[in-house]
């Protein structure tokens, strides 16, 4: 009934076996159109299970709007709007051609993209290079400098990080900068500054070494220094990569995708393959910066629930006792209990993220769907909050829950696939 | 010889792996170790250590080298397998004593590996799919919980018993397992007196009472007031006597009971007429006229304390102890004035007064009574307020005095009414302050009637001890000044309160007869239950979280597993839940 497996526990274990044995590595950097075959057409991609335009939140219309000027579709906002709303544009999930894609994720096939190859199990995903803060595409904004920095991103900073992967020759082992930024207080999803610290110590030498011109190579490095949230991509693409891995196995109810596209929340489970399942977003709570308010919030968004399912992200909330208050959280008795919490629907610590905080307990491995349903816990992700109006950007940070009908959702088409149950 | 291994892309940070190294060094044939990531410092470290090898040349800053030497080759694999085991099991155990939270059983497990008892208090329909996952656990279990089929105790308790582990209820108030007080209980010096009971209250009054003699406690182990029922057949009474028989600690067995049915009182006693302990029993509601052989039948809680404790002192038996003690006060009643109204909050205290004084009035009191009522005759009345249709969305008399105080008015506005007669039942669960919760109603109804030109009196019983939270002598000093009359027992409250109406009840005088000759039973007791006796018990509390309290006070290690319904009580979910096990 579940392959080679004899039990469900049985298949779930292989999945999670197969995120420790992981060795995922940041080989390249290269135009999404390059390694997305879909992409070069007029096509984008977003976060989240698929949605139509009419439903997507401002914000992530906004991201249109920017990806349509930035691929030059059109040369002003009114006209990306109309193609966009006349259906000229075809939408595909980041999701769907193994990539993924921070808040609204849209992606279009001139932005260059970070390539993880898992060689475990010798995929590769893909995600955006993260843009920092203030107004940024992912976040809805649309404006010229939020045009020109993209194709900065496609001309400059791209490029110039894939010559220095190509000086380094085979990779940089992601495992290895997420242990140890685990231990430097990073929990991967709202807090990177020590990833972002070792990528820059890892990447500066060998940047050094390549042909690019000076200024480029003093503008990138310069750059990568103020972006404290640039390892976050590059930890979205990893865990894409090691869950993609994980889900070949195609037995058992661990979690091998959460989403969020503003409008719903879908999950995969291993047993269940591609299929989604979905339920309305919650919007996220949290801290706001002054001049901001909850009122104001968007509702979830983004494909960087994969840091999540992963095991890391507000899984890991212990480990980050620096955001602890910054998302909401009490302080480090409540980061414990939300780590515990969230070890109550996981099948067991990951060894190779050991955190000091946690008493050097591994971080949380394989959420359970099945687990989730049974104790009504959610799974808890960390994130930052949009304004739900278009280009103002991010206006906090906090968490937001998965919502539960998804996993029952999934673990009832599993009974009834397995013909265990009849259908409701 | 140096054997070296290479863990590529394995990385670890230097101190967790210099205390593997420590770890490491210390197994047996291991001449020397090192482990650490291959950085050139590493390397060099190595070389200086004589443990560099060519094998290491290779090795990256991002690969974990093992080097050991030792003279054995198959030493190795398992320095790898205590290598993978360590890393995989970093969790350093701090050692606390404040317990844990965890919303699963699994959780539950993981926190406390050696949980032997699980204490169930989740609501009734739930309590015994609960009472199973700690059965598949090997732990025994406590079911606080009421509302549990007789189908499903039968199964539960069979299921528990094949395994070699106690279930103590359900309904099972309370209980002592090695000096640790467990749901609602009272907190009492360790002696050599076994307790087993089917009633909470009869098995607090017993304890208390011991305690109070100077003796103490071994064990208090509730069965559950339908154990003795014969759709169960005393599988736990039975179970706990052949533990409490094998317990080196304990010298005197002691079981309260309601009159069971005849072929289950049958075994029971004729496997206590086995056993080479002397045994108390008292089967609540009997008129006990002889002991027999070793076993010892009493007439009421308070003399079946009295004779374990004489037992286990080695004093002889008197043939009776339940005369009136201490004066009685003097009265000064109207004419209407003749009945006695019982309000309790402990059910099997209640039904002791209720028997008690039936047998005063020579009433026969076995027949069915109205609902609510432990008694009702001519206008004596005795009520346990504990019962659950005094407490349909209102809490435990023991824990909330408010039911209380409005049947104390509404006997006092009864005219027949001379004496409300009450307990107060002390230890952990109960009120903090009961005492100082009823005296504002209790005053005022003094008021009252004062007011009216007459007197009503107050009779009660505290059940507790000094060691209790609430600390006994304090709770009466409150009573007292109150002007309520105190008795040491619930026999002497009630004894007290006939007497006050001049009302004496005819006591026998109890010979101890020789039974048949019996063989001596053959007593097996598993592993789990003498391991429950003779050590402090570590438990998952499953629901109401201020039982865990007395535990961790006393010694035990709990922890709390905050239950809810799983999948929230969806029953399609609950059934897709057990097909994908």
């Amino acid at each position: 009934m579940y392959g080679q497996y004899k039990t469900i526990d049985e298949a779930n274990r292989a999945v999670i076996d197969k995120v420790v044995s992981s060795a995922p590595f940041l080989v390249d950097v290269v135009p999404a159109k390059s390694v997305i075959q879909e992409l070069n057409g007029k096509v984008l991609l977003h976060a989240g299970p698929p949605i139509k335009w009419e439903n997507m939140t401002s914000p992530m219309q906004g991201s249109c709007v920017g990806a349509t000027l930035f691929e030059g579709w059109a040369s002003n906002a009114d006209d990306a709007f109309k193609m966009l709303e006349n259906g000229e544009i075809e939408f595909i999930p980041c999701h769907h051609v193994n990539a993924v894609g921070p808040m609204g994720g849209i992606t279009s096939g001139s932005m260059p993209v970070l390539v993880v190859e898992n060689r475990d199990g010798g995929n590769k995903a893909y995600c955006t290079m993260n843009e920092g803060i203030g107004a940024v595409l992912r976040f809805g904004a649309y404006s010229e400098d939020v045009i020109n920095r993209l194709g900065w991103f496609r001309d400059v900073l791209g490029p110039v990080i894939s010559k220095a992967l190509k000086v380094k020759g085979d990779g940089l082992n992601v495992n290895v900068a997420m242990a140890k930024a685990i231990t430097m207080g990073d929990e991967f999803h709202q807090r990177n500054i020590a990833g972002s610290l070792i990528f820059l110590k890892d990447i500066v030498p060998y940047i050094l070494q390549t042909d690019a011109d000076e200024k480029d190579k003093q503008d990138v490095i310069q750059f990568l220094a103020d972006t404290d949230q640039f390892f976050l991509n590059i930890a979205m693409a990893t865990t894409k990569a090691v869950m993609d891995t994980a889900r070949e196995i195609q037995h058992g109810t661990v979690v091998t995708a959460m989403c969020r596209n503003g409008h719903e929340f879908g999950i995969r489970i291993a047993g269940m393959g591609d299929q989604w399942f979905t339920a309305p977003v919650n919007t996220p709570q949290g801290l706001f910066f002054t001049g901001y308010d909850q009122d104001m919030a968007c509702p979830d968004m983004g494909d960087s629930a994969i840091t999540e399912t992963f095991g890391v992200g507000g899984f890991a909330m212990i480990a980050a006792p620096g955001v602890t208050r910054f998302v909401g959280a009490g302080g480090m008795d409540d980061a414990v209990t939300t780590s515990n919490d969230m070890m109550e629907i996981c099948i067991d610590h990951n060894p190779n993220f050991s955190i000091p905080t946690w008493d050097f307990k591994g971080s949380t491995l394989g959420i359970d769907a099945r687990k989730v349903v049974e104790t009504g816990i959610e799974p808890i992700i960390n994130t930052g909050i949009a304004h739900r109006e278009a280009g103002v950007g991010q206006i906090g940070a906090g968490t937001v829950r998965a919502p539960i009908a998804c996993f029952e959702k999934a673990i009832d088409a599993y009974a009834v696939k397995l013909g265990l149950i009849d259908p409701q | 010889m140096l054997y070296t291994i290479v863990k590529q892309n394995s990385y670890q940070d230097s101190v967790n792996l210099m205390l593997l190294t420590n770890k490491i060094s210390t197994m047996e044939d291991i001449n020397k170790v090192q482990i650490m990531m291959g950085t050139p410092a590493n390397k060099d470290i190595l070389k200086a250590a004589g443990l560099y090898t060519d094998e290491l040349e290779g090795a990256a800053s991002n690969d974990m080298c093992i080097v050991v030497d030792t003279d054995s080759e198959e030493k190795i694999q398992e320095v790898l397998d205590e290598t993978d085991n360590y890393l995989n099991n970093q969790a350093i155990s701090a050692g606390k004593e404040a317990f844990e939270t965890v919303r699963s059983w699994d959780k539950a497990t993981n926190a406390l590996p050696g949980a032997n008892l699980a204490i169930i208090s989740t609501p009734g329909q739930y309590a015994a799919e609960e009472a199973e996952k700690a059965i598949d656990r090997d732990m025994h279990v406590l079911i606080f919980s009421d509302n549990v089929t007789v189908e499903d105790e039968r199964r539960i308790k069979e299921k528990a018993h094949e395994k070699g582990l106690l279930v103590m209820g359900p309904d099972c108030g309370t209980a002592v397992v090695s000096g640790v007080p467990l749901a609602f209980a009272n907190v009492m010096k360790t002696g050599k007196i076994g307790v087993i009971g089917a009633s909470g209250t009869g098995i607090q009054e017993v304890t208390t009472e011991i305690d109070r003699l100077g003796a103490g406690v071994s064990h208090a182990i509730g069965t559950g007031g339908r154990d003795l029922n014969d759709k169960i057949g005393a599988i736990t009474m039975l179970d706990g006597i052949k533990a409490l028989a094998q317990h080196s600690q304990t010298e005197v067995i002691t079981l309260i009971s309601k009159p069971p049915a005849k072929e289950v009182r049958d075994e029971v006693v004729q496997l206590l007429q086995s056993i080479s302990k002397p045994v108390v029993a008292i089967f609540l509601g009997e008129e006990p006229h002889n002991h027999e052989g070793n076993v010892y039948y009493a007439n009421t809680l308070e003399e079946t304390a009295a004779i374990a404790v004489d037992l286990v002192k080695g004093n002889p038996i008197k043939s009776n102890y339940n005369t009136l003690q201490g004066e009685v006060p003097a009265v000064n009643l109207k004419p209407e004035q003749k009945t006695i109204k019982g309000l309790y909050s402990g059910g099997t205290l209640g039904y002791e007064a209720a028997t008690l004084i039936s047998r005063g009035l020579n009433y026969d009191n076995t027949g069915e009574h109205e609902e609510g009522y432990l008694l009702n005759a001519n206008g004596f009345e005795v009520i346990d307020l504990g019962d659950d249709i005094y407490t349909q969305g209102k809490p435990h008399p023991m824990i909330d005095p408010d039911t209380r105080i409005q049947y104390f008015q509404k006997a006092a506005q009864d005219e027949s009414t001379a004496i409300i007669l009450f307990d107060l039942v002390l230890g952990y669960g109960s009120h903090e302050d009961m005492a100082g919760a009823l005296i504002p109603g209790i005053e005022k109804i003094q008021k009252e009637t004062k007011a009216k030109g007459k007197e009503i009196y107050f009779v009660a019983t505290v059940c507790g001890t000094d060691q209790d939270p609430q600390g006994i002598d304090e709770q009466k000093a409150k009573l007292e000044k109150a002007g309520v009359i105190l008795r040491d027992s619930n026999n002497q409250a009630v004894l007290t309160s006939l007497a006050m109406l001049d009302i004496q009840i005819e006591e026998v005088q109890k010979e101890v007869v020789a039974t048949k000759e019996t063989a001596t039973a053959e007593i097996t007791v598993s592993e789990a239950i003498q391991k429950l006796l003779t050590e402090k018990p570590n438990v998952v509390n499953v629901g109401l979280k201020k039982f865990t309290e007395a535990i961790t006070a006393n010694g035990g290690r709990v922890v709390q597993y905050d239950w809810r319904p799983v999948a929230g009580g969806n029953p399609r979910m609950r059934q897709v839940l057990s097909v994908l096990r």
